[in-house]
């Protein structure tokens, strides 16, 4: 489906090599300074790298070699850091590289805007370049013909290969009216012809906003992102103040306790490059950058860092009823027969009506009729004669009815207002027969009433299927503390039966626009996040209402202007999905600032004691973890610091893993892991590094 | 700890948590303006002061209007205890015919009794007449005390209100503080004292006999001593309520005519943390889930009680110097043991180290014996307690405030790890919030921090600092720094600080470290005021859990161990280190 999955090692290989070349770009100060803590480990670096050449000199405050060490290691930590962002970007940029293939310069066929017709055969164009094309203009395209922008379709219908944008190679159907008027420029004609109205001026369309999102070029900060560096830079400014107090403390105790030497910069430095939360601030962009990545990844475009980070506040889900929490479509799934009538007779009469339905309503009538009774289509059932002379009557607006003409019998089947209608005009209507029909309407099925020769045999009944394993996942959904309600075109008595067997909190029955509207408002009225998705232009308002808003690749053209997430896969289901992308973001940083924090304590048993040796040497108690010389206590602690930058890029670029739990258990979970965790994990890792270093004579 | 000590704290704990509920909801009705059984004798008294001041006690204030009030309010009264303290030989109540007091230790003690602070750089018998200590000081105990009151109910506000603007106003939330909390406590608890033997007298100052009469240095015979008195036990009430601190005399409450009897003891110690316990209660109460208040309160009391057992441990090991020179500090049935160096015969160590948490648990600052003599160990307790912010008890309104900031930050971390942009009693904390709950935790900080950079290495700095040749001269520095830069007021002693270096860079720390937190909190207040109300669902992280109670105590611990370990381990730590070291 992406592009990724085709040829992932060389993919992986090109994207790392860039993303090292990027680590070095990214030095530049006037970058640097975006994130205020690792310009702190910048300006540090630079300086260690003064002192070193000051050493080089022969002028040095400590031994040479230590302080190169340090100042590599510095080096080393901003440009993991970079390097994290780099290959979190190197994915968004492959990805929008192939987009940009798809949006060449190709010829568009335009239509002068005096045109009366719409008719293929008449039609007049010149051929002009797509990006002389205009908002409004008006354009032709006929099969093997790449789109040349964005637009609604005006006449025709065609199917569309819209691979080059979603990545799936089934075409699919655009015609102009309804909900599939849309087609993105870029994709191609497969078949047929279609008068398309330009919707987007060049580099302002679909394809257009769809790179620069991936690419991440116009990438702001998130609002929770903002916040978590304020925090960050707080912690770092309180670290620069414990740091830069260190010096006249150290020089007061050299002065009181007589001997010693001060605390050098480089160990100053050393231990502020420590202290401040590199860790989270060095992964924080890339964790961002991630996250939209992972929604890329399962075919959705968010149009903005935004709206995945809401996705992971949203408490309420607009659900629509079809597609997302039922089949596409009702089945049969029972023949009730009245008056008596045998129930194989009034499934045969079923059966023969719906022969040449197409409708996936019609298949299951036949289906059911096949396996409960063992009716065989085509076949005019036990008697074994082959329906010859049938002449079926198809649906229409007008008769509400469709059905079968053979042998001078009719059969017909309906909607049962029109049914009856039809029965009482040729005669007596049973009387068990509206009974069966409520009873139907109250389960929360569809009733269709069958005639023979306009007397009635029975109803079928049509039930709506709730989808496999959806009551589960909306189980989980209220674990995690989201509201989920079903929208329905239906009528109260079958949206609470539907409602009540696929376990959803609420619905809202005979969904208007204006209604869902005012619901969304109402719940957002009472501080709630609301999310939905959409495919219609009567969608649109609500969408634009809503939080989270995702249309459907195939919804029309100002259902995905409302909104602020495309799922190229149509996929209604998927909102499921967003949600716990967004949290796994939110999550992600939690964990990793907790994880920055908690290091700290370790990094302070390794230097303190160190760092004053020379000064009160019995402070070398608090050397536990029986580091061998200062000069290693010092130097592990920094190499820890930048190493468990690349050790976490994998878990910043994947995200932590989200269970859909209740969030006191969500808490304490990651307090383990990533709390405790993050106090235990650098007492060994700054003593193995201190063993391999005395083991290297580095120390 | 032995069972003496042992059960003097668990009382005092238990006593102080028992007191909680029925004062805290008492002034939840008192700032939600509902009738209190005190309304009939105090509503006419608080119509009256509205009338003559103007107030409008229906207006809502904005919080930029709310702030200004509060500065203004505050401006006016530091500058009238300057102007008392400068004038105070033109005016009444004088009988010792005190003179003016310098400029820059009135500015100190000005900006010290405003801020709710009370350093003390002056000796309070030889330096402030009656009516300074009574119409400079004991006002500003009052009025500081409800300021910082006023300004946390105004902070609750903005959680319980949303979609709104008003936060309150600081005038009617200043006078009922005053009115109908601190008033009423401070009268029973001064007539409790007095029964005691506090003395409250406007009489001038006490010619005895000496019982043992002595000698002085040139060998003249002693037989007389000046005893100094004065309306004592109504300032000790408020200074001990409104955890001002501000001893009525130097020593302050070791004095006895400050601090009587183990009863009279109990009570200010009592009083010490009762109403900043309290009002984690009026706070839960206010926001509507009363859970939500004894988590604060569960959280201060665990952090108190850990650091209380280490200070009552470490004084009650004894000094292995003292153990050299012969001195029996073994714990019998017949002899105490412990340190009992600076600390009074009548208290003991329990009661000494238990005071000593307090007072710096709390923003009071008042001692019963002296910091300085504490083990190495034993003056860390309080030290850190203050490095904590304050915010342990903390002083009345600003300790519950200042505890609210780091439970925003707490949120905000813990809010991010189950997948949601945080939020607190549902309110979102966004980045706004962030920006001043970070401001809150640094101001403090960097002031402790860099005022003792600046005293350690200038020699206006360095002059006064008695004991050279070792960390605790740096531990006393360290110490008037970090209680300065978070309104305490208690000091180590052994510092000269009683002139202009420190007088000025003491008063800086205190102006800022009071104000610049203020700001910042109605800052909150106006933002969060504005914010919807989330309602809680099963996504929603739970405040109230004991595993959020934890959490909270590891943030605080983090932030403050990380911000002043470094410098610990130069003074206390090292100190501790060589003395058991030998």
């Amino acid at each position: 489906m992406t592009m990724q999955t085709k040829k992932p090692a060389t993919y992986r290989r090109e994207i790392y090599q860039r993303a090292v070349v990027e680590s070095f770009v990214k030095l530049n100060p006037r970058l640097m300074v975006r994130n205020p803590v690792m310009f702190v480990v910048e300006v540090g670096s630079v300086l260690t790298t003064a002192l070193w050449i000051q050493a080089l000199l022969g002028k040095g405050e400590a031994p040479t070699g230590f302080i190169a060490a340090i100042a590599l290691w510095l080096w080393f930590t901003v440009l993991f850091a970079n390097f994290s962002e780099a290959v979190a970007e190197g994915r968004g940029k492959a990805q929008a590289e192939s987009l940009r293939k798809a949006r060449q310069d190709t010829p568009a066929k335009k239509i002068g805007s005096n045109m009366k017709t719409f008719e293929h055969e008449n039609v007049e164009f010149e051929t002009v370049s797509s990006t002389s094309l205009r908002k409004n203009d008006l354009y032709l395209v006929e099969a093997g013909d790449i789109l040349p922008s964005d637009g609604e379709i005006e006449a025709g219908i065609a199917s569309v290969d819209e691979s080059a944008v979603t990545g799936e190679s089934a075409p699919v159907v655009r015609e102009a009216g309804g909900d599939r008027s849309a087609v993105t420029g870029g994709t191609r004609l497969l078949s047929d012809w279609l008068i398309i109205r330009v919707s987007a001026d060049p580099g302002q369309g679909f394809l257009d906003r769809m790179i620069s999102m991936v690419e991440g070029a116009k990438r702001q900060k998130t609002p929770n992102e903002i916040a978590l560096n304020i925090l960050l830079a707080g912690f770092t400014i309180i670290f620069l103040v414990v740091c830069a107090t260190l010096l006249p403390y150290s020089l007061y105790s050299v002065d009181a306790a007589g001997k010693g030497t001060a605390i050098t910069i480089t160990v100053l430095v050393a231990l502020l490059v420590c202290l401040i939360p590199t860790t989270i601030g060095g992964l924080l962009s890339a964790i961002g950058i991630a996250g939209m990545d992972r929604m890329i990844q399962r075919n959705v475009i968010a149009m903005s860092g935004r709206a995945v980070e809401a996705a992971g506040d949203v408490d309420v889900l607009l659900l629509d009823k079809t597609g997302t929490i039922t089949l596409g479509n009702r089945q049969a799934v029972e023949f009730i027969p009245v008056n008596g009538v045998d129930v194989k007779d009034l499934a045969e009469a079923a059966q023969l009506a719906s022969l040449a339905d197409e409708t996936p309503e019609g298949r299951s009538i036949v289906i059911l009729a096949k396996e409960q009774f063992g009716l065989r289509g085509r076949k005019m059932g036990a008697s074994d004669e082959a329906p010859q002379g049938m002449h079926f009557v198809p649906f229409t607006a007008q008769t509400r009815m469709s059905g079968v003409n053979f042998d001078g019998i009719t059969i017909r089947k309906g909607a049962p207002d029109t049914m009856i209608e039809l029965i009482q005009s040729n005669g007596k209507v049973p009387s068990d027969l509206k009974p069966s029909i409520d009873a139907i309407a109250r389960m929360g099925g569809t009733p269709l009433v069958v005639t023979k020769n306009n007397k009635a045999l029975g109803v079928i009944y049509l039930k709506d299927i709730v989808k496999g394993g959806i009551k589960e996942r909306f189980a989980q959904l209220r674990k995690m503390g989201i509201k989920t309600v079903m929208i329905t075109g239906d009528n109260p008595l079958t949206a609470a039966a539907i409602a009540a067997e696929a376990g959803v909190d609420d619905f809202l029955a005979q969904a208007t626009p204006e209604a869902k509207l005012k619901l969304i408002r109402e719940y957002q009225t009472g501080g709630r996040l609301v999310a939905m998705t959409g495919d219609g232009t009567n969608d649109a308002p609500a969408l634009a209402q809503a939080d989270v808003a995702v249309a459907m690749n195939t919804g029309t053209q100002p259902a995905r202007e409302a909104a602020n997430m495309v799922d190229l896969d149509s996929n209604p289901t998927k909102l499921l999905e967003i949600v716990e992308i967004g949290k796994q973001l939110l999550m992600t940083r939690g964990a990793l600032t907790t994880f920055s924090i908690a290091n700290d304590v370790a990094k302070y048993f390794a230097i303190i004691p160190a760092a004053f040796a020379s000064t009160y040497p019995v402070l070398t108690k608090l050397n536990f973890m029986q580091l061998a010389t200062p000069e290693s206590a010092i130097l592990s602690a920094v190499i820890f610091n930048a190493v468990i930058i690349i050790i976490l890029i994998p878990l910043a670029l994947r995200g932590v893993s989200y269970r859909a739990v209740g969030a006191a258990q969500l808490l304490r979970d990651n307090l383990l892991i990533y709390g405790v965790g993050g106090l235990i994990a650098p007492f060994i890792g700054i003593k193995l590094i201190d063993m391999v270093l005395v083991w290297l004579h580095i120390a | 700890m032995n069972l003496n000590s042992l059960f003097q704290i668990i009382l005092y704990v238990v006593v102080l948590l028992l007191l909680a509920k029925p004062l805290g909801s008492f002034m939840a009705r008192v700032y939600q303006g509902e009738r209190t059984f005190l309304d009939r004798v105090l509503g006419p008294v608080e119509r009256f002061i509205y009338r003559i001041a103007g107030v409008k006690a229906d207006e809502d204030m904005d919080w930029k209007t709310y702030a200004i009030a509060v500065m203004l309010f505050n401006v006016l009264g530091l500058l009238a205890v300057y102007v008392f303290q400068r004038l105070q030989a033109f005016l009444p109540l004088n009988p010792q015919g005190l003179s003016a007091v310098t400029a820059d230790s009135s500015w100190n003690t000005a900006v010290s009794f405003a801020s709710n602070t009370n350093w003390q750089g002056y000796g309070g018998e030889v330096t402030m007449s009656y009516f300074s200590q009574m119409l400079g000081l004991t006002v500003q105990n009052f009025v500081s005390a409800a300021t910082g009151m006023a300004v946390l109910v105004a902070l609750i506000r903005g959680f319980v209100r949303h979609t709104a603007k008003g936060i309150g106003n600081f005038w009617v939330d200043l006078t009922r503080s005053t009115l109908y909390i601190l008033l009423p406590l401070s009268i029973v608890l001064a007539l409790a004292l007095v029964s005691q033997g506090v003395v409250q007298t406007f009489s001038e100052y006490k010619t005895v006999a000496l019982l043992q009469p002595t000698s002085d240095a040139n060998g003249n015979a002693v037989t007389e001593q000046v005893l100094a008195v004065g309306p004592a036990a109504s300032q000790i009430a408020i200074k001990q309520l409104g955890t001002n601190g501000g001893g009525f005399f130097n020593v302050n409450s070791a004095h006895p005519f400050e601090n009587a009897t183990p009863f009279s003891n109990f009570l200010e110690m009592l009083a010490i943390l009762l109403i900043p316990a309290a009002l984690c209660y009026t706070f839960g109460k206010m926001v509507g889930d009363t859970r939500q208040g004894w988590a604060i309160l569960i959280t201060m009391t665990i952090i108190f009680v850990t650091f209380l057992s280490l200070a009552v441990w470490a004084e009650q090991s004894g000094n292995p110097a003292f153990t050299k020179m012969g001195v029996d500090q073994v714990q019998t049935n017949i002899n105490p043991g412990g340190n009992m160096e600076g600390k009074e015969t009548r208290f003991g160590v329990a009661n000494s180290a238990l005071w000593a948490t307090a007072t710096t648990a709390a923003s009071n600052g008042s001692v019963n014996s002296m910091h300085d003599s504490f083990m190495p160990l034993g003056g860390l307790v309080p030290l850190f307690m203050m490095q904590l912010g304050e915010i342990i008890f903390g002083g009345v309104g600003s300790g519950l405030y200042g505890m609210l900031a780091f439970v925003i930050v707490a949120v905000f971390i813990s809010g991010l790890m189950v997948g949601r942009t945080p939020e607190y009693l549902g309110k979102k904390i966004e980045a706004f919030e962030m920006k001043m709950a970070s401001l809150m935790l640094l101001i403090p900080i960097l002031l402790a921090k860099v005022g003792t950079a600046i005293a350690v290495v200038t020699a206006a700095g360095l002059a006064t600092i008695w004991n050279t040749g070792g960390p605790h001269g740096f531990s006393e520095v360290l110490y008037a720094f970090s209680s300065a830069a978070n309104n305490n007021g208690s000091a180590f002693a052994g510092l000269g600080a009683n002139n202009p270096f420190y007088n000025t860079a003491l008063g800086i720390c205190m102006l800022f470290a009071r104000y610049w937190l203020i700001i910042p909190v109605l800052a909150i207040a106006g933002s969060l005021v504005q914010k919807k109300k989330i309602p809680a669902s099963a996504g929603t992280l739970p405040t109230h859990t004991p595993l959020f109670i934890v959490w909270l105590i590891g943030v605080i611990m983090i932030v403050g161990a990380l911000s002043f370990i470094p410098a610990l381990a130069l003074g206390p730590i090292v100190e501790h280190l060589m003395v058991i070291g030998g």
